[in-house]
């Protein structure tokens, strides 16, 4: 089955009362690698979160082209996981295989070797028995990035995967997403760092509590929109111009 | 006084006692990995309230057995149980008020109501029976309820072991790739609430939860690997059970209490010389440092 596209049609996220990002439109073309970039609360994860499905929009309609949300491989943030849980790295990189083993399927051998082989993938040799209380910020990151690769799924969404995490392993990560990329797979990666996104991601989505651009990188990350991106008054009302890829 | 007099004769001697044991190392072959996904879930304190929260029904089912029958009281438990978990998810949902508060206002209304049934119908006596327990009056067939309840336990942890620990790690995983997260936290519930009837009459309904919290936190102390955990969890539990009636046949104490007690020694212990506890990680930073230096 070939990859959809994931279009936005004037998507507007809201927490209660609280518009969160509103004006989305446009589409991730299937086999794109883009970025979605903004300042704090600019409505970056926000947005994923409710491509994810964890939250409704409050206007317009997100199409998945046919696709589940199980069929998405999704890293949130890693605040969001209990890091001191008494699992070793090789159970963690084995859930990635739930779509293969269900809640009480057997693990196949494909699917280990499958496991061995992303835990080699991130460098991670020889760390399959240990806890992974006992990893550092960047080791259980390339965990998390194992347990993506045994998910092995067509549409990848990153939520800040370099945050707080070391340079050579950002290094290895942003390898692997390039990998993936090259693969023919979609991957969205919520991100902070503009030099980053300019030097690897082909296409970008710069928000700032509404739309600003959506395209590529270089068109999105011009002067104007950077400028625009910074003023919070004209964020904060009405909506603004589209321009989807 | 041998050791066979100390340690087998009073089992050997009187089937209560042998009853209380078998009852409580049931009890803590259940409770034990029950209390280790508390812990693991940060919900020990929403237990202790569940477990403040079934009195009502345990009391309504108390005084329509007309005595301290487990599976009258176990039946009114568990539907007093399922009742607070709908009420309160259903506040949890529909308010702003998140689980841990919605169960403690349930279980301070609850225990009040239950404390108030007991007493309306029932004598004093009736009513510390009921809040404490009375394990050396355990009979057959409410040692094979808890024993059923304990395999029971055993049985669904083991078919559903990898959906609990994944809504555990990582629930917005589970949502994702499709788990159904919360009938598998209702079916944790459910385990916590038999498990809570299990321990009704054996250490009544204020330290049920004695056995599943204490026994989770010593495995916690010594382990990193979730199995072992629930291992030791069990076995510190069944000891506790074993050690606790011996201490109270012999110095003449109050059985339910002796055990709670027992397990808090064992704790106690664990806190400073488990591999996680004081000692273990103050030696760890010594050791890290010399080797700092060293380098």
């Amino acid at each position: 089955m070939s990859i959809p596209a994931i279009g936005f049609d004037d998507v507007s996220v809201a927490y209660g009362r609280h518009r969160a990002v509103h004006g989305v439109s446009g589409a991730f073309a299937p086999g794109s690698l883009t970025a979605i970039i903004g300042a704090n609360g600019a409505g970056k994860s926000t947005l994923l979160k409710a491509l994810m499905g964890e939250i409704a929009p409050a206007r317009g309609r997100i199409d998945r082209g046919g696709l589940h949300i199980r069929d998405f491989g999704y890293l949130p943030q890693i605040s969001a996981i209990d890091r001191q849980f008494p699992l070793s790295v090789a159970d963690t990189i084995m859930l990635g295989a739930w779509r293969q083993t269900g809640a009480f399927g057997a693990v196949s051998a494909q699917a280990a070797r499958r496991a061995k082989d992303a835990l080699a993938g991130v460098g991670l040799d020889g760390f399959a028995n240990r806890p992974i209380g006992s990893l550092s910020l960047g080791q259980f990151q390339r965990t998390l990035f194992a347990r993506l690769m045994v998910q092995d799924a067509d549409i990848i969404v990153l939520d800040e995967p370099f945050a707080a995490i070391d340079a050579r392993t950002a290094c290895d990560l942003i390898k692997i997403i390039r990998r993936w990329h090259g693969d023919g797979r979609t991957v969205i990666a919520v991100l902070h760092d503009f030099d980053q996104v300019r030097a690897y991601f082909p296409n970008a989505l710069l928000l700032a509590g509404r739309m600003i651009d959506w395209g590529a990188t270089d068109q999105v990350l011009s002067r104007e929109n950077l400028k625009a991106a910074r003023n919070p008054v004209e964020n904060r009302s009405g909506s603004t111009a589209v321009h989807g890829s | 006084m041998t050791l066979h007099s100390l340690c087998v004769a009073p089992f050997a001697d009187y089937g209560f006692m042998r009853r209380a044991l078998v009852a409580s190392v049931a009890l803590g072959v259940g409770g034990g990995p029950v209390g280790v996904l508390l812990v693991l879930r940060r919900m020990s304190l929403v237990s202790e309230a569940m477990s403040h929260a079934v009195l009502p029904g345990a009391a309504i089912g108390f005084l329509l057995a007309g005595s301290l029958s487990l599976a009258a009281m176990g039946l009114g438990a568990l539907v007093a149980g399922l009742i607070v978990t709908f009420l309160s998810g259903l506040i949890t949902r529909t308010t702003s008020l998140k689980e841990d508060a919605s169960f403690t206002s349930f279980y301070l209304s609850a225990m009040a109501l239950g404390v108030l049934i007991v007493s309306l119908g029932g004598s004093n006596l009736d009513l510390l029976h009921v809040l404490f327990g009375t394990i050396l009056a355990i009979d057959a067939q409410a040692v094979c309820i808890v024993a059923a309840i304990a395999s029971l336990t055993l049985i669904v942890l083991a078919l559903v072991y990898r959906p609990f620990i994944t809504e555990c790690f990582d629930p917005l995983f589970l949502r994702v790739v499709g788990g159904r997260g919360s009938l598998y936290h209702f079916i944790f519930l459910l385990l916590l609430v038999l498990n809570l009837v299990a321990g009704f009459q054996t250490l009544g309904t204020l330290m049920a939860v004695g056995m599943m919290m204490l026994p989770a936190c010593i495995a916690k102390l010594w382990t990193e690997r979730l199995a072992v955990m629930f291992l030791i969890a069990a076995v510190s539990a069944a000891v506790s059970g074993f050690i606790g009636l011996l201490v109270s046949y012999h110095l003449g104490f109050a059985s339910g209490p002796t055990i709670i007690l027992t397990a808090s020694v064992i704790y106690a212990i664990s806190l400073l010389v488990a591999p996680s506890g004081a000692l273990g990680r103050l030696f760890r930073r010594r050791h890290f440092s010399n080797a700092r230096t060293e380098v």
